[in-house]
């Protein structure tokens, strides 16, 4: 591997950033992945990293609404783009009904896949409010748990669409 | 003392105490944690499998923009290891590698991308040594020797122990079954990578925060390395992202930047790449097994000679405790008269094998349950009946001196054998379609602790105050498996509040009691207890605290949903808090401490503290599969499981230990595993892993899990909190060889080794079309040194436990008194 | 955690622009799109361009024109493939959706792009391996080494073609639109690949994969079956493609079997010639299936057994040919492959 030292290859990129719905000036050094930018430059460590290959579905997050690995984002490609973590799923200390049932259902059991899974679960729920267990699988199955052996994810996404859905009918 | 009244808490489904944390991505992991002036630490890792270390030019390194520190062997004079007879590990390797990814030099610098940029820039002069990728290898080659300790050549361990007079009882019995399994190795995988961070307190004190699950152990290991008192040290286990036994072992990369923080007074983090977890590994070793079994015409054991053979990778790590376990817990899950036990475990030049989930013991529950299953097709017995028919007893002892208390494993058979509808599909599926089971023992802890004492395995102090606030102490280690949401389970249950109401502290030696870790499914009994017994006596302070005002006795004293009342009249009481007020003012401030130590061993003979338990879980799995017949592709349709729990502490998260007992079992029956790479010789020496990462070390995906229906048995434990037993490992043990029953039953074919993947079924399949024995397996178990046994006369033929001399010829009638004992 | 090395990051805003930035960039820039098969390779330094430029910005790369056949711009990405109703509807270009959809996993194939498939890296056990585990085995052939240590005497690098799409593609006789400083050119889509796993592509250097047409393929049936030990993330480790044209009476016209992951290239096999003029009977079938495992050479660089996957392929070949026949397959289907 060749070392490169260019001065201006190396100068750090200021953007802004929009991260669970706030403007973020942020500077970093070019080549950071997303996933190094919200980890290490904005200190939104709850979205995990297991691989940084895109081997495992632990550093998901939402870009545009849809699930996307941070860890082969370029953060330079970032901006303009509407990025969720996990951080800003729940609606002040409200919950939202995904993090309900993955906490009442067993659907995170240490705990470290589980914002990745659970923003995949958003980005699926947003999309198809009555997802057959089918579709829960299809739609997780980029998202690797080494603890659960994934029925109480299925569980939990299952019941945070019964919940997403009553919210709803309540709501019309 | 108070009245009884029902369970409130415990047994109950509910959130998990730290639930809310981990769904909203609060909860910190040891790479989430970050501090000021914080430098970043990379490791230089052998691309030879063995080899001297001639010399180490640091000095380009060293002198690169931004590094700050460069480590090497000689930094690190002291040895360590998780064993007191197996310290033979170094944080970086001093003059000798002896695996591709053995660190060889640390460099410490602002950001890890320098770090790593600098460490290309460290010459390192190695002189290649042979290397031994195998233990038949290791067998055949005493020299060069990877360690200079160990019994002989490259063998590290090398044992033999003999429950009454083996060959005799084989010699009487009606069939002698003789079968050869393999075991791949595979490895933890956890989905976190190993992080720590070390930092200067402000009182100059040295404090780790860490993944690990047994910081205790890590605590004493960093004492020796660093030449430190552990008073100094301060080891934090953060939350860990699963463990799985892969974060047991006190690691190299914790000391180097222990160590660093040390000298440049600094916080130091590391946090290891994907590929140097495979590197780091610890994980299941891959074991050679030889089964000679005695069994009655109606299919009783009478005998079994086992023998098994380890590749232990290149150091000692667990190694010792896992040889014992190839063997220890064989009799427990079977009624078994007599049974010796050869066991042998190789140094190899390969990352060093250690504890994963069912530490050892996989291996030969896979070995004996096909074996059962070729048993009972011989003998033309249900192999579901047959198990049933010779399930150990509850309160009895094993041949091997073991003591088992409860013992739910018929109850177990029995459940999965009805859901299933085992009786008309076994035997009765169509061509291609197949049901199979096993059956299956764990511990609930070690009986002994890793290194010798007479000290408490576990201590938990609790703290209460006038604001009615809980807070609980304990070394334990959250790893994913609940231990905290069981600590407060057990401490709400006792004082009838609720678990929202307990703060948990866990996991800190510079402010936990000691608790030895989470390993060996020790937490819920081991801590339960501690826990149940500082709660109680909590309770006493509070009940004598309000007889008074609640003019009553204290065996009328109910605590209960936030309450204290009299039983005989409910209506007379105070909250919870007016209740810890009383006792405050009438005590003074409020802490008590619990702890807990397993009863004394039944067996007294050298060696005999491995394998004994406070309690055993027992499980039965059935698998249903179908396989196709011209590819050898395998579908699991369904997986179903009852697990002997005695007491659920939780059952959402029991249920949930099942399940992912069961997936891990699935990944490693069918396609989990941590296999190596040589080249051809002439052209290279290189020895490497051949899959270290997420993509290639296979591993179910959501995809792939089939529904798993799990049954829990409850019958309390009287060793145990609530009765509660283990959840974490036990599960897991059935399941393979359930799948390779189950692939019988499809298909009319035996593959004698896991993982079982397509390729070897439709070999078998061929072998079977071909009229030939259809079997793929090993086929061959080499000539192992192993010792004379140490021969101990088991319970039930008037043995004391103690190792004794072996007779010239046991009388032939013994076999029957011994067979109806 | 793995990083990026050091590169310049350039973002043009038309092909146009792209194409004179390569042209002057020579052999050091490299295109990024999806960046799921660059970004892991140059984390293991693989691959280090000094300089990367995007088409992110690049306008038109995500155009589908329907007319006569189908025209799909390479900068869709695979979600976007699969859900391009002229595809999911379509008997013809089945194949191309039931491949895009199996791609990796839902993450990656919302992130990775048809021309980034296309063009994937070839791929071995020896060769995706961090920079310092390739250094442990003196490197190999493909990448600052000089054996192929799949094949010691080979005087070529025998990493795999691992794209799903692309035997789809060229069993529906697709071709590439390929743009650079100095002009275009269409090709064959099976002209873009050479059975080398170095130089596995005719695309030079400096040319950008713009887009796929597809010709009309109205009274053709295509499948595409995939082999992989998960239902999700893996690279194929066999993929049959298959494309049948048939009259009414099921005589069939036209039929193309192309073969993925069984060499350097995908393969376009002579299996489909011997249907020609019958029709799919069982033993039609496994003729073709016989013929298509000949063509195949698996070996010792990915996932399972060699010999075994060089076996399944008359299997796979059979439910290929078995599901265009008209056979109901989605219990295997679902079984083989997880997903209908």
């Amino acid at each position: 591997m060749s070392v490169v030292t260019d001065k201006e290859v190396q100068r750090r990129v200021h953007m802004t950033l929009q991260v669970n719905g706030e403007e973020i000036e942020v500077s970093f050094a070019p080549y950071k992945t997303l996933l190094e930018v919200l980890r290490e430059d904005l200190g939104l460590t709850g979205t995990k990293h297991g691989c940084e290959l895109g081997e495992c579905g632990a550093c998901a997050v939402l870009i545009d609404g849809e699930p996307l690995l941070s860890c082969l984002t370029l953060a330079v490609e970032c901006e303009g783009r509407a990025i969720e973590t996990i951080e800003g799923l729940a609606q002040g200390t409200q919950l939202h009904p995904l993090q309900e049932a993955f906490a009442d259902l067993g659907g995170a059991q240490c705990g470290y896949c589980t914002p990745g899974a659970v923003m995949t679960a958003k980005a699926l729920l947003d999309k198809e409010p009555s997802p057959t267990s089918q579709q829960i699988k299809e739609a997780m199955s980029g998202n690797l748990c080494r603890c659960t052996g994934y029925q109480q994810i299925v569980e939990s996404v299952e019941k945070a669409a019964t919940c997403c859905r009553s919210a709803e009918r309540g709501a019309a | 003392m108070s009245a009884k009244r029902p369970l409130e808490v415990v047994g109950q489904p509910r959130r998990r105490v730290d639930a809310r944390a981990k769904v909203t991505g609060q909860t910190l992991f040891a790479d989430d944690l970050s501090m000021p002036r914080m430098l970043h630490c990379k490791l230089l890792r052998s691309p030879h499998p063995h080899a001297i270390i001639e010399a180490i030019d640091i000095s380009r390194a060293a002198a690169y923009p931004g590094v700050k520190l460069v480590l090497t062997g000689k930094d690190f004079p002291v040895p360590f290891g998780i064993m007191p007879v197996s310290q033979d590990e170094y944080p970086l390797a001093p003059e000798r590698v002896r695996y591709v990814g053995d660190s060889v030099a640390a460099v410490i610098a602002r950001d890890e991308k320098t770090a790593e940029e600098a460490l290309l820039l460290i010459e390192v002069t190695y002189r290649a040594l042979p290397t031994i990728s195998s233990p038949e290898e290791g067998l055949a080659q005493p020299m060069p020797r990877i360690h200079d300790y160990g019994e002989q050549g490259n063998i590290h361990r090398n044992q033999s122990y003999e429950f009454g007079d083996v060959e005799a009882a084989l010699a009487n019995s009606d069939h002698v079954f003789e079968d050869l399994f393999f075991y791949e190795g595979d490895t933890h995988m956890a989905l976190e990578q190993q992080a720590s961070l070390a930092s200067i307190d402000g009182d100059g004190k040295l404090t780790l925060a860490t993944s690990a699950q047994n910081p205790h152990y890590l605590h004493r290991q960093l004492s020796l390395v660093l030449q430190m008192p552990a008073s100094q040290i301060r080891v934090i286990a953060v939350q860990n992202g699963g463990g799985f036994g892969g974060k047991c072992d006190p690691a190299g990369h914790e000391m180097v930047v222990s160590k660093a923080a040390l000298m440049l007074g600094r916080p130091v983090k590391i946090c290891l790449t994907r590929q140097e977890v495979f590197y780091q590994h610890r994980g299941r070793h891959p074991v050679l097994m030889k089964f000679r079994t005695g069994v009655t015409k109606d299919g009783k054991l009478t005998a079994m000679h086992l023998q098994t053979l380890l590749d232990g990778g290149a150091y000692g790590s667990h190694g010792p405790a896992s040889t014992f376990y190839t063997g220890v817990l064989t009799p427990v899950t079977y009624e078994l008269p007599r049974f010796k036990f050869d066991a042998c475990r190789v140094f190899t030049n390969k990352p060093a094998c250690g504890p994963k989930r069912g530490h050892g013991t996989p291996q030969p529950r896979f070995g004996q349950e096909v074996q059962l299953d070729k048993i009972a097709e011989k003998l033309g017995l249900d192999p579901a009946e047959m198990r049933l028919n010779m399930a150990t007893k509850a309160n009895s002892l094993t041949s091997n001196w073991l003591g088992i208390g409860s013992n739910g494993l018929a109850e177990c058979i029995r459940q999965v054998v009805e859901r299933s509808g085992w009786k008309d599909k076994h035997g009765k599926l169509p061509e291609g379609r197949g049901i199979g089971i096993a059956a299956s023992t764990y511990m609930c802890g070690a009986g002994v602790s890793i290194y010798w004492n007479k000290m408490p395995h576990s201590g938990v102090q609790l703290l209460l105050d006038r604001s009615g606030q809980v807070t609980v102490f304990c070394g334990a280690t959250e790893v994913g498996q609940g231990s905290d949401d069981v600590l407060a389970s057990i401490i709400a249950e006792v004082l009838g509040i609720s678990t929202s109401q307990i703060r948990c502290v866990t996991g800190d030696t510079g402010i936990t009691p000691i608790d030895l870790g989470s390993y060996s499914s020790r937490v819920t009994i081991m801590m339960g207890n501690a826990a149940m017994q500082a709660a109680s006596r909590v309770r006493e302070l509070i009940t004598a605290a309000v007889i008074e005002p609640l003019e009553t006795t204290p065996e009328q004293v109910v605590m209960s949903q936030g309450r204290v009342f009299a039983a005989d009249d409910p209506n007379k009481g105070m909250s919870f808090v007016e209740a810890v007020v009383l006792a405050e003012t009438k005590f003074g401030t409020l802490g008590t401490v619990g702890n807990y130590s397993p009863p004394k061993p039944p067996g007294k003979f050298k060696g005999s503290g491995v394998g004994p338990s406070p309690a055993y879980s027992f499980s039965a799995c059935v698998v249903e599969t179908e396989v196709d017949v011209a590819t050898g592709l395998i579908h699991i349709e369904k997986v179903w499981i009852a697990h002997d729990i005695g007491q659920s502490i939780n059952p959402v998260h029991v249920r949930g230990q099942v399940i992912g007992g069961v997936y891990m079992g699935l990944g490693e029956a069918l396609m989990e595993e941590q296999v190596f790479r040589r080249l051809p010789a002439k052209l290279s020496n290189a020895l490497v892993h051949k899959i270290p990462s997420l993509l290639e070390y296979k591993t179910l995906t959501s995809a792939d899990m089939p529904e798993v229906e799990v049954m829990l048995i409850e019958e309390p434990d009287p060793n145990c909190p609530f009765g509660a037993k283990e959840a974490g490992q036990g599960p897991l043990l059935p399941v393979m060889p359930a799948v390779a029953n189950a692939i019988w039953d499809a298909v009319g074919v035996r593959i004698d080794e896991v993982p079982i993947t397509p390729d070897k079924v439709l070999r078998a399949l061929k072998l079977k079309r071909a009229g030939k024995n259809p079997r793929v397996g090993p086929e061959y178990f080499p000539d192992v040194p192993y010792p004379e046994p140490v021969f101990v006369l088991p319970p039930g033929e008037g043995g004391d436990g103690k190792e004794s001399k072996k007779l010239e010829s046991m009388p032939a009638n013994s076999l029957a008194e011994v067979s109806t004992s | 955690m793995m990083r990026l090395p050091w590169f310049n990051y350039r973002s043009p805003k038309s092909v146009a622009e792209a194409a004179r930035i390569l042209a002057a960039e020579g052999r050091d820039a490299m295109l990024i799109a999806g960046g799921t098969d660059l970004l892991p390779n140059m984390k293991r330094r693989q691959q280090t361009p000094a300089t990367l430029v995007s088409l992110r910005q690049v306008g038109g790369l995500k155009d589908v024109v329907n007319g006569r056949g189908l025209t799909l711009g390479a900068g869709l990405t695979l979600s976007e493939v699969v859900n391009t109703p002229a595809l999911k509807d379509s008997c013809g270009y089945r194949a191309l959706h039931q491949a895009a959809a199996q791609v990796a996993s839902p993450h990656l194939r919302n992130m990775g792009t048809l021309g980034g498939n296309l063009c994937l890296d070839t791929r071995c056990l020896y060769y995706n391996q961090n920079e310092d585990w390739r250094r442990a085995i003196d490197f190999c052939m493909k990448c600052n080494g000089e054996t192929c240590w799949v094949a010691t005497s080979s005087k070529r690098c025998m990493a795999v073609s691992s794209t799903d799409t692309a035997p789809a593609l060229i069993s529906l006789g697709a071709k590439v639109r390929l743009v650079s400083a100095a002009g275009d050119r269409e090709l064959e889509l099976n002209d873009l690949y050479q059975n080398d796993g170095t130089e596995y592509l005719t695309r030079q250097p400096d040319e950008i994969l713009t887009a796929v047409s597809l010709p009309d393929l109205s009274g053709w049936k295509s499948t595409y079956w995939k082999l992989r030990r998960r239902g999700s993330f893996d690279f194929p480790i066999l993929g049959v493609a298959a494309a049948v044209r048939a009259a009414p009476d099921g005589t069939v016209l036209d039929a193309r079997i192309v073969l993925g992951a069984v060499s350097s290239r995908p393969l376009m096999t002579e299996a489909g010639g011997l249907l020609l003029g019958g029709k799919l009977t069982d033993e039609a079938i496994a003729a073709a299936g016989k013929k298509a495992t000949s063509a195949a050479k698996p070996l010792d660089n990915t996932d399972l057994d060699l010999y075994w996957r060089k076996d399944v392929v008359s299997s796979f070949v059979g439910y290929a040919l078995r599901e265009i026949r008209g056979d109901d397959m989605s219990a295997t289907r679902l079984r083989i492959m997880r997903q209908l």
